[in-house]
């Protein structure tokens, strides 16, 4: 069994001079000053082997899961996770931890350089635990990309699927991607609740920017459509392209019971008019006095 | 399938979420591009590999798509097998009538597909798997 003991003791008592090497080391080798501080860096590097420092002598490195290492991994879990966020690769992140070793092997070999037999077993052992370490450091990394990628899904999610008014009662849901169970769902949840609280009559969905339209979508739609019909409000679905039309048409898709449009303009008129309103052309001289008030209204 | 037929390209996409779903809709879409498909073909063949790739998840507990560009010597086109091991169709000719579902669907999914595409064949065995294998020309 391989104890740390020694090693631990004697880095403790060249703590100074292996933290001066390994920034040395840190600033010479390429590390990305754009997107971390050569302070914040050296603070890192000196936080890190502080933690190293503090692991009791009597701990086994071969028990690297045992709960002596856990404020050294810890510590380095949360640096390879807040670099994950910065943008730092998985390469330059490992190196962060594995630049210690030239430090650590340097101090080694000034202690035990005469005895070529505790040089080796030393160095083993240091090198076995600053691998171990470095690879835990990539792990946090992939689990804190793993975490940036779900953020930015459920930003996706939230972002694909703006509710916005075209008119006091009418609610428009222009739809852009794919739509796979998730998204439709928070799709449908939005709309809802946006009828809810404009108060609106009519919702138009438009599906311009759906390139497939199957009939799970279709299935989704006519759900989200009759679920708006049940709290009062009309659905229209506008943005049908030609060969949606007769996709729709093929699959056997029945959408005779719906408002549909080919162009979000005329879902809009449709919307107008089912609200009792009508947009109609204005002659000369009234042109010109509306003019006048549009720009006295400014 | 008739006179001689050649695949010139062919692409195995496993399905096991409802993503790869997504991959196979992409990846048809692609090769319909590649053939050469009108812009109403290529929607066509791929909300057919859509329901069909669908189909192979959620009642075939998932499987493989087979996608591939074919040709006679006269014509190109578009060939997909959907393979799944999964519990296998008992009562084929009710499984193609439209609105029928085991599940939760529309019902319309593989009377829907053999409209969309050219050449349908079905052959399913029960507790062995169902293989679907759609063709559309140019």
């Amino acid at each position: 069994m391989v104890i740390m003991k020694t090693l631990l003791q004697t880095l403790q008592d060249n703590g100074d001079r292996i933290v001066a090497d390994w920034t040395h080391s840190l600033r010479s080798a390429t590390q990305r000053k754009d997107l971390l501080s050569e302070r914040d860096l050296e603070s890192q590097a000196a936080d890190l082997f502080k933690a190293i420092v503090k692991v009791p002598a009597e701990t086994k490195i071969s028990e690297f899961g045992s709960p002596a290492w856990r404020p050294v991994k810890d510590l380095v879990a949360t640096l390879s996770v807040s670099r994950a966020n910065l943008g730092f690769s998985p390469t330059e992140t490992a190196l962060f931890v594995l630049s210690i070793k030239p430090a650590i092997f340097g101090t080694i070999r000034q202690e035990w350089g005469s005895d070529p037999d505790r040089l080796f077993s030393e160095i083993t052992v240091a090198d076995s635990f600053i691998d171990k370490l470095s690879l835990h450091s990539t792990e946090s990394y992939i689990g804190g990309r793993d975490r940036v990628i779900a953020r930015q899904q459920e930003d996706m999610l939230e972002l694909s699927t703006p509710v916005v008014t075209l008119w006091d009662g009418i609610v428009a849901l222009p739809l852009i991607g794919t739509l796979d169970s998730a998204r439709t769902q928070v799709v449908m949840e939005t709309l809802l609740q946006a009828i809810v609280d404009t108060n609106s009559r009519v919702a138009i969905i438009d599906i311009t920017g759906v390139p497939t339209v199957d009939t799970l979508v279709a299935q989704h739609l006519l759900k989200t459509i009759t679920a708006a019909r049940l709290m009062g409000a009309e659905c229209i679905l506008s943005g049908i392209r030609p060969q949606i039309a007769q996709t729709i048409v093929h699959l056997g898709i029945d959408l005779q019971q719906i408002a549909t449009k080919a162009k979000l303009a005329d879902a809009f008129r449709l919307a107008l008019e089912q609200t009792g309103r009508r947009v109609t052309r204005i002659d000369g001289a009234q042109a010109a006095q509306a003019a006048k008030a549009a720009k006295a209204a400014l | 399938m008739t006179g001689e037929t050649t695949v010139r390209k062919a692409e195995t996409i496993p399905i096991a979420e409802s993503n790869d779903v997504v991959r196979v809709r992409q990846q048809v879409r692609v090769l319909a591009l590649e053939v050469g498909f009108s812009l109403v073909d290529q929607t066509k063949v791929v909300t057919a590999a859509s329901e069909l790739g669908r189909n192979t998840l959620e009642h075939g507990h998932g499987g493989h798509a087979e996608i591939s560009i074919i040709d006679n010597g006269v014509k190109r086109g578009i060939k997909m097998s959907f393979r799944d091991n999964g519990p296998g169709i008992a009562d084929i000719a009710l499984a193609m009538t439209d609105g029928y579902t085991s599940g939760k669907g529309m019902g319309l999914g593989l009377s829907g597909s053999k409209r969309l595409m050219n050449e349908f064949e079905l052959t399913s065995e029960v507790g062995v798997g169902t293989t679907v294998t759609v063709a559309r020309w140019k």
